[in-house]
């Protein structure tokens, strides 16, 4: 009794089999193949990323001191998906702090704008930088707080109180850092000043991971494949800087007290031997839990501590700028070394009158910068913008002249690695067509040839300026890093920049120079021991003149080249030569003789007073 | 003796092909339960008895020898001795509930000692057996009322009983056998009105708080209505072969549908079931008037089945709401339409991105992460299929799928070729309760039926359903083994 009817029946049953077995193939495909999303999400369930922070590399001085290092602190860190059921009070008094910080700290963690890489499921940082003692207490306690974790990190310290702005400092990433380079998570630290940001590539290294299993109830498996993939953090480099620690604390010592700044360069290498910025602060209050207190506190100062002079700071250069002059006109041929310029107390041309202090007169050029004459170099400056001859307008030889500036290193950053150097000002035709309308003339801008006027310089540039003399014609671009561990340093730290003078032109301003020292207004530079070439500058201003001097040493072979300025200091010979003077010593000899300690001493103490009104 | 007398024959008559698959399904199950039950952290030998993957090798080695012991016995033995062997399980499992101890709500692991067993999974084959025994007597007609009764009656106890211990997903297997009474004779609009009323009242209770496309209606009461309309026509196509009256109901029924939807999507948002409504009361009109027109019984049976659709979908809706929350979620939760207690979905989200993340070729033996590290649960049991997909990717999981799929088309085969009506229904049996395991298991875990926990076949650990499914299986080929007897 076969039903023939019924037994068609088993195609059905077979298609239904068929077609659920299809459809389950066809949901496999959309799930395994179509869409990568599942297996980014598995890896978000089952991978906890333990980063781990290399030691951020030591920075030391040209002869090997160690002037920054690390230190052991600890951040607390907290996961928020699994802080629960914990003791706010407790965690609170553990910590030391107040109920409010907490709050606050938590919706701050969670806001999305102040912390973007915010994640409920990764460590966020909660508190950073505890110290070993704070940390041994909460350590104890640490159990009691689920989602609570405790990150070794390492902090900076400074064995010296100098070149705070040299160093600079580090800090906590901003949301602004996270979003240009995806290196930092929230709670990294980043240079934030000085060296420490310039190099923070070369510093940080590159943090490790450790990529552990982490199951459902977030308990660690071990790691992944059994760490084939984990990275091992390659420690910072160590750098070492031009700077003499010793010639910097000097300096430092010799502008407490004062506006300005000092900066050294060694000619032949273009290397930063000092840098002081006044005034300055010590690195060490820039360091853990108080330096945002103490940050803030500075960058309120009227006298603004935290900007650094020797780069940021735009000066008049005065006459230490005629050395530029006298370049140009003689390689330009208005003036021979023996051109002689009258002077009556000034240069006086119809009704203009620049003033001059009383020497001989009419005096060639090697006197003139001796004597700082105004009287010449506006002369000087007189004869090349009117020259017809030689240049079609006014507007052509003004632009030849700034092409001669800018070929010393003026006008334009000279590319010193430090974050925020600023480049200067050194006008050109087109500036005075628009200041002037049009209508001026040699007379009219007469001032830049005494380095007063439109003219602006850092202090970097006048050493530099110093520098180029010192070497005759070129100079290489000064830097403040001499090596980085197991790197070359930048090729253009290496290059000779030639000025469009020559070399012949540069030995008659040397021996300017060298006259100023010996018989004019550097005397007091004047020692036994080597000898010094030197200009002064008494830069006008508003209030009472700067103080300036620019001045290499020895004569032959110069060691070193130094741009000294004092804002407010008077007299170029008041403060700058002096203090100039002392600092080539001590770089030169190694140390001051027992008069030149009592000499800086007494400057150490002078105080120039700069009222209340912000700079 | 007559254990002895058949056994030469036994060997060659064997059907080899499904001694085959059994084993590659048991290997690839195996290499699944290491997958799952691996540790991370302990590592560990994948052999030691004291992890479950060496445990599953004795299961299995077990499992081999009930197998060979199975086939050592008369076919006729297990005909002749159905009835009491069903008697004798029917006994074990209404005594479960008394003997069992509270495991997670659920009475039915019987404790003898260290071993423990879960007596439902025995069930099955003894059923199948009765079931058989009963359908092959002589005169036997499923379209007999009486006859048809009796045999449900001898699922639905087992069925019952199993319900009682709180078993719902192993109770709801026995629906399986309906599948083997449409082989056997039942009509086909039967199993598909009982289908239907499943497929409605799932989809209508799964998808009632999910507004469609931004509407007020409900994605449940739309599917819902639009599967009534869908299967009228497709009635009406099997049975009256008119198709032109096929895409009126279609065209017209469907059409309605559509602009209305877009008109409540775009225009003036209003809850278009009604309108849904109105389009099946059109069609049950029409098929009432084409029934009167040209006196076409069928068209009457067909109408009458669309309004039954209506009726049954709207009064487990209307019973449904006036039903308390908390009874509402027991509801769910017993049809295995809430098991979440971390959230909508959690689990089933899990094991979608187990499966997801596996891509085409996994992740390698071993190497699951969401499997191992517990996001799915019940990983090495009922959701042992996420570490098939993780692991094996698109291709081991597809195959896995294919070489059940090839079971199943050889099981039809060969209870197909059974001379007598006993091997046949017993062979349907078998094959209805394996594709229901895999249909149920696999839909679940790919997230496209409810929860229900029941063992996919050879892959989830445990000796119960492991010996359970052997037994199943080799009885059946035993039998088949015999089917050469007639001719001798």
């Amino acid at each position: 009794m076969v039903n023939y009817d019924l037994e068609k029946r088993r195609f059905v049953i077979g298609g239904v089999a068929a077609a659920i077995i299809l459809i389950y193939i066809v949901r496999l495909f959309t799930l395994q193949i179509m869409s990568d999303d599942y297996k980014k999400n598995a890896d978000s369930n089952a991978f906890l990323k333990k980063i781990q922070f290399p030691a951020r590399g030591a920075i030391s001085d040209r002869r090997g001191k160690l002037l920054v290092y690390n230190q052991p602190a600890y951040d607390i860190m907290v996961v928020m998906s699994e802080q629960w059921g914990v003791d706010t009070l407790d965690l609170c008094a553990s910590l030391g702090i107040t109920e409010e910080f907490y709050k606050k700290r938590m919706a701050e963690i969670k806001d999305p704008l102040r912390n973007p890489g915010y994640s409920r499921h990764t460590q966020q940082l909660f508190m950073s930088q505890l110290s070993a003692e704070e940390f041994s207490t909460f350590q104890e306690k640490l159990f009691r707080f689920p989602g609570f974790y405790i990150q070794k990190r390492s902090i900076r310290q400074y064995n010296y109180p100098y070149a705070a702005h040299i160093l600079g400092d580090v800090g906590e990433v901003s949301p602004t850092d996270i979003e240009k380079d995806d290196y930092y998570q929230g709670g990294d630290y980043i240079g934030k000043l000085g060296v420490e940001r310039y190099y923070e590539k070369q510093l940080r290294g590159e943090k490790g991971v450790e990529i552990l299993l982490r199951d459902v109830h977030g308990r660690i498996k071990g790691n992944y494949q059994e760490g084939r993939f984990d990275r091992d953090p390659i420690p910072g480099k160590n750098l070492t800087l031009t700077i003499d620690l010793e010639l910097q604390a000097l300096g430092e010592r010799l502008m407490e007290g004062k506006l300005g700044s000092i900066v050294a360069i060694e000619p032949a290498t273009g290397e930063i031997l000092c840098m002081v910025s006044a005034p300055t602060y010590d690195p060490r209050i820039m360091v853990g839990r108080q330096r945002g207190k103490n940050h803030l506190r500075l960058s309120r100062d009227p006298m603004k501590p935290l900007l650094n002079r020797a780069i940021m700071g735009r000066y008049p250069p005065g006459s230490t700028f005629k050395t530029s002059q006298a370049l140009t006109f003689l390689q330009e041929g208005i003036i021979t070394p023996s051109t002689a310029f009258p002077c009556s107390h000034g240069f006086n041309y119809g009704r203009l009158h620049v003033g001059c202090h009383g020497h001989a007169s009419p005096t060639p050029l090697i006197p003139a910068i001796g004597t700082s004459c105004n009287g010449y170099f506006c002369w000087g400056l007189h004869y090349m913008f009117s020259n017809r001859k030689k240049y079609k307008t006014t507007q052509e030889a003004m632009n030849v002249w700034k092409d001669y500036m800018v070929s010393m290193g003026f006008g334009y950053k000279l590319g010193v690695d430090l974050p925020g150097e600023v480049r200067g000002f050194i006008p050109n035709a087109d500036y005075y067509d628009e200041h002037y309308r049009g209508a001026w003339k040699g007379l009219t801008v007469i001032s830049i040839s005494i380095g007063q006027g439109e003219v602006d310089l850092t202090p970097l540039q006048i050493a530099n300026l110093g520098a180029t003399i010192a070497n005759r014609g070129y100079y290489l671009t000064p830097h403040i890093v001499k090596e980085i561990q197991d790197e070359p340093l930048d090729t253009t730290f290496t290059r000779k920049h030639y000025t469009r003078v020559d070399r012949r032109n540069y030995e008659v301003v040397v021996q300017g120079m060298r006259r100023a020292v010996e018989q004019g207004t550097c005397r007091s530079a004047n020692n036994a021991w080597y000898a010094v070439c030197g200009k002064t500058g008494t830069a006008q201003n508003r209030g009472h003149d700067h103080s300036a001097f620019l001045g290499f040493a020895p004569m032959e072979n110069p060691q070193i080249a130094i741009a000294v300025y004092v804002e407010n200091g008077g007299w170029g010979a008041d403060y700058g030569v002096p203090l100039g003077a002392l600092m080539m010593e001590q770089y030169i000899r190694g140390k001051l003789s027992p008069e030149s300690e009592k000499k800086a001493e007494m400057f150490q103490n002078k105080r120039i007073s700069y009222g209340s009104q912000s700079r | 003796m007559a254990v002895n007398r058949g056994n030469p024959g036994v060997w060659y008559s064997l059907d080899w092909m499904t001694i085959l698959i059994y084993m590659a399904l048991l290997a690839l199950g195996w290499m699944s339960v290491c997958g799952a039950s691996y540790d991370f952290s302990q590592g560990g030998d994948i052999f030691s008895f004291s992890s479950r993957s060496g445990m599953q090798i004795v299961w299995i080695g077990t499992s081999l020898l009930l197998g060979a012991i199975v086939l050592l016995f008369d076919e006729r033995v297990f005909d002749s001795l159905s009835y009491i062997i069903y008697i004798i399980l029917l006994g074990l499992l209404a005594a479960t509930p008394f003997l069992a101890p509270d495991i997670k709500g659920s009475h039915s692991w019987i404790k003898i000692g260290s071993f423990s067993f879960q007596s439902a999974e025995f069930a099955k084959f003894a059923t199948a057996l009765a079931v058989a025994k009963f359908m092959s007597t002589y005169g036997y007609s499923i379209n007999r009322w009486r006859d048809f009764i009796i045999t449900v009656l001898l699922v639905l106890v087992p069925m019952g009983l199993i319900i009682a211990q709180r078993e719902m997903g192993s109770a709801l297997v026995y629906l399986a056998f309906f599948l083997m009474f449409y082989r056997e004779g039942m009509p086909g609009s039967v199993l598909f009105a009982g289908v239907s009323a499943v497929v409605y009242f799932v989809v209508g209770v799964r998808y009632s708080d999910e507004p469609l496309w931004e509407t007020p209606a409900s994605v449940g009461a739309f599917s819902v209505l639009l599967l009534i309309l869908i299967f009228t026509a497709g009635m009406v196509r099997v049975y009256c072969k008119e198709k032109k009256t096929v895409w009126r109901l279609l065209g017209y029924g469907g059409g309605t549908t559509l602009l209305a939807l877009l008109l409540s999507k775009f225009v003036l948002p209003f809850d278009i079931t009604w309108v849904q409504l109105a389009v099946l009361l059109g069609a049950i009109l029409y098929l009432l008037y084409l029934w009167l027109g040209g006196r076409v019984k069928r068209y009457a049976y067909i109408a009458s089945f669309a309004a039954l659709s209506m009726v049954f979908f709207y009064s487990t809706d209307f019973l449904l709401s006036r039903m308390e929350p908390h009874q509402q979620v027991r509801i769910q939760v017993l049809l295995g339409l809430k098991d979440d207690p971390r959230g909508t979905g959690y689990n089933v989200n899990q094991a979608k991105i187990a499966i997801g993340s596996g891509g085409l070729g996994g992740k390698g033996f071993l190497n699951g992460t969401q499997t191992k590290l517990k996001y799915v649960p019940e990983q090495d049991t009922d959701f042992i299929f996420c570490t098939v997909g993780e692991e094996e990717g698109f291709i081991g999981s597809a195959g896995v799928l294919l070489l059940f799929l090839m079971l199943i088309l050889r099981l039809i085969h060969v209870a197909e070729r059974q001379p007598y009506t006993f091997g046949r229904v017993y062979g349907y049996s078998v094959m209805s309760i394996f594709l229901f395991h895999v249909f149920i298991n696999v839909g679940m875990v790919l997230g496209l039926t409810p929860v229900i926990g029941i063992p996919l076949p050879f892959f989830s650990y445990g000796g119960s359903s492991l010996w359970g499914f052997t037994l199943l299986l080799f009885i059946f080929l035993r039998i088949d083994a015999g089917r050469n007897r007639l001719k001798r």
